[in-house]
């Protein structure tokens, strides 16, 4: 081994250097001192809804110098939903990403436990309401914070002039611009006998069977309005219970007032209805008003989106969350948290909801009247109840309060609007409960 | 020592470097080189994703647990699956049939057009086949769209009355084997158009000189000279067919209810969709030995063919 004499000159300018690295160490901020952070947003259907959100991640990644990236991901095709299984798989991917529905659940193992920030967010800007703490905290462990981007409330968006011209319902009366709902009246009963005098009339309501979210919403409302549970919170299966019963039997009348085809109805399909100036009422967030706006101005200026009919049991409306998660991989967890608060301030809320053109719904009881529901248009207030501001209807998803691995099967192979095709195109109840019920058990493995 | 081992160790390592530079020479070492990047290619894309999904069907739902082939047991006692395999098997083998049947059609027009123009009508007759299929199907949804189909717009102008292409189970089916026909016949056209042209013109004429109708012709002559080519041909399109998805992911996504679901696209459903990931493979690994016995079979028969000409 070689031996090499230290001179004290070159020992002296040594420990010189080392000390300045050592004093200087705290303060030396480089441009993204606090590490590097990525994230997967919803990719929006509103053009430029997207710049809302990036403009305000890039204003915190500068205050807190951390270099974000940002990937917006579109739902189209299933992309957001295939990169969420395959980073699940792989352990690795963005540090947040956002998750819709069941996701969170599914995913639960891998996720980071959210509960510092949502008790933040609570103190903050109020309490969520019951379907977002369903779907996001399992165990006592919250999954994700809800996303502003992308939540929403898929509830009846009506044709002013031809809820008026067919079945004579005042939908602006019944729910006024700026103002309480003024909708005792406004029932299963009276929403059938709408949906018939419609059909009578030539645009018949859109309301789609397929097996696609819509349609899979719209079914689990009214089954919430008759009290139809399928499977309970406990996982035993309940199906065979009068509120199924009545629910089905519902459908089965609202069926013969809807278009023959809708059985074959997915996302889009109740747009085009809407678009097209056939519909008289279809069940979707204001992206089809959006689209009318653009392409059919006549139909837009007609639309006003309001809330669900109550049934025995209520008034339910379907609400479908979107979280941001962070796995439990992600390698810088508390940059992601500090993020997603600042994304969940109420300035914040506001302007990714100003930039949706009111489509964004926070999950928050404090960030439901922003002003731009009470100002969209055509025609003005047309949005006012979207946010559900009064507490007028409960908000909720098909499927619960089953355990989530079921309920999660019963949302995504449409168990509910099969159920509705098969008994309106003839099969026995009983029959259709059985086939059902054989489906459910099916879920239940582990 | 010394003197005498250094020219052995010479001679031992001159005799390995021959035998790679002999190695190196084979054809077969050369062939198998050349072949590396796709033999690679096939184990990463291929390979190891099969092996994949097979580890994940031996899995519990929530992917803790060895359960053997507990998946096959628990697929078996569900009707669904039962209706996803019969409207596979209906679907493929209806497909297949009615593309053989248009391509060999196809081929003997387009092997009696004169040289000059084949290649033009060739081109286009392979433009279903080129186009990528989730495209060409979204041109077909616009087609038989539930609520704004072109075909049924011109039935209206002929005071007909719609069909519901996509909402009905029968007319739902109908509709995704009759893409699958378009898209897949031009495959078998341009297969059996090759085999046509390999035929001897001399075994016609033979045939004409003892009196052969048309039909004795293509009974005794053509069919038996396409015997393989026809054999090898319905066993790719069998395999690929059984194994489609894009075609229903887009038209039906499985529906009406779930009627025109197929094992690939039952598979997304469940395991993607629903979360049960590998109840999914096991249901996508479904068809592999049938079809595995299946091929080992019809290639059986070729090779026997080939030794016996």
């Amino acid at each position: 081994m070689g031996s090499r004499k230290v001179s004290r000159r070159r020992f002296v300018a040594s420990t010189t250097a080392l000390s300045a690295v050592a004093i200087a160490a705290p303060f030396v901020r480089g441009a993204y001192a606090a590490g590097k952070l990525s994230v997967g947003f919803w990719d929006h259907w509103v053009p430029n809804a997207n710049g809302a959100t990036e403009k305000l991640i890039k204003e915190w990644g500068e205050k807190e110098k951390v270099d974000v990236q940002i990937d917006f991901i579109t739902s189209q095709g299933n992309k957001l939903l295939l990169t969420t299984a395959a980073e699940a798989q792989a352990k690795s991917g963005h540090d947040i990403l956002a998750q819709n529905t069941f996701l969170p659940a599914r995913n639960a193992e891998l996720l980071v436990p959210m509960n510092d920030v949502m008790d933040q967010l609570i103190k903050d800007n109020g309490k969520v309401n019951a379907t977002v703490e369903y779907l996001g905290k399992v165990g006592g462990k919250w999954l994700g914070v809800p996303a502003t981007v992308g939540s929403q409330i898929k509830g009846p968006c009506s044709r002013i002039d031809l809820l008026k011209k067919h079945a004579g319902i005042d939908i602006q009366a019944m729910y006024p611009a700026g103002a309480e709902p003024k909708a005792d009246a406004w029932t299963l009963d009276a929403f059938l006998k709408a949906a018939e005098a419609c059909h009578k009339g030539g645009n018949p309501f859109g309301i789609g069977l397929g097996t696609t979210s819509d349609n899979v919403d719209t079914i689990g409302a009214i089954f919430h309005a008759f009290g139809a549970v399928m499977v309970d919170a406990k996982g035993d299966i309940v199906i065979k219970n009068d509120q199924v019963r009545q629910a089905l039997d519902f459908y089965k009348k609202l069926m013969a007032f809807l278009p023959a085809d809708v059985a074959a109805w997915d996302d889009a399909s109740n747009n085009k209805f809407l678009v097209s100036g056939q519909a008289s009422m279809i069940m979707n967030p204001p992206s089809a008003w959006a689209v009318a706006k653009r392409d059919a101005p006549q139909v837009a200026e007609q639309c006003w989106t309001h809330g669900f009919p109550s049934g025995p049991k209520g008034r339910y409306a379907p609400f479908l969350p979107f979280f941001w998660c962070t796995w439990n991989f992600s390698k810088n967890q508390s940059a992601a948290k500090s993020l997603m608060l600042y994304l969940s301030q109420a300035s914040s809320a506001e302007k990714m909801v100003v930039a949706s053109g009111g489509y964004d719904l926070p999950s928050f009881e404090k960030l439901t009247t922003f002003k731009v529901w009470a100002e969209e248009g055509p025609p003005k207030g047309t949005l006012y109840h979207y946010p559900n501001p009064y507490n007028h209807q409960t908000l909720s998803v098909a499927a619960a309060p089953a355990p989530h691995k079921i309920a999660e099967q019963i949302y995504n192979q449409g168990i509910q609007t099969q159920m509705a095709v098969r008994y309106f195109k003839g099969e026995p109840l009983e029959k259709t409960l059985d086939w059902a019920s054989g489906e459910l058990e099916g879920f239940m493995r582990n | 020592m010394a003197d005498v081992a250094a020219p052995s160790s010479m001679s031992l390592s001159g005799d390995r470097r021959s035998s790679l530079h002999k190695l190196m020479q084979r054809k077969s070492t050369i062939a198998f080189l050349m072949a590396l990047p796709l033999i690679l290619l096939i184990f990463v894309l291929v390979a190891y994703p099969a092996g994949y999904a097979i580890y994940l069907s031996t899995l519990n739902k929530s992917m803790t647990k060895f359960v053997g082939f507990g998946n096959f047991e628990f697929l078996f006692k569900r009707a669904t699956f039962w209706d996803i395999v019969f409207q596979s098997c209906l679907f493929a083998i209806t497909a297949v049939i009615f593309k053989a049947l248009i391509g060999f059609m196809v081929a003997h027009f387009v092997h009696n057009i004169p040289s000059k123009g084949q290649r033009k009508w060739r081109g286009m007759l392979l433009v279903p086949w080129v186009i990528p299929p989730a495209m060409s199907t979204l041109a077909w949804l616009w087609l038989f769209d539930p609520s704004y189909s072109a075909f049924n717009w011109i039935f209206h102008q002929f005071g007909l009355g719609s069909i519901s292409w996509l909402g009905e189970t029968n007319w739902a089916r109908f509709s995704v084997i009759l893409v699958n026909i378009w898209a897949g016949a031009p495959f078998f056209m341009i297969m059996y158009l090759a085999a046509l042209k390999s035929v001897p013109e001399q075994l016609y004429e033979a045939a004409s000189i003892d009196g052969a109708t048309w039909w004795q012709r293509i009974w005794y002559v053509t069919l038996p000279m396409m015997r393989n080519i026809i054999a090898i041909t319905a066993l790719f399109s069998t395999i690929v067919t059984f194994a489609n998805f894009d075609i229903v992911r887009v038209l039906t996504a499985g529906g009406p209810l779930t009627s025109t679901h197929l094992f690939a696209t039952w598979a997304f459903k469940i395991g993607i969709e629903s979360g049960d990931i590998p109840l999914g493979a096991t249901v996508s690994l479904f068809m592999v030995p049938i079809l595995a016995v299946g091929a080992a079979f019809i290639l059986r028969d070729i090779s026997k063919r080939g030794s016996e000409s």
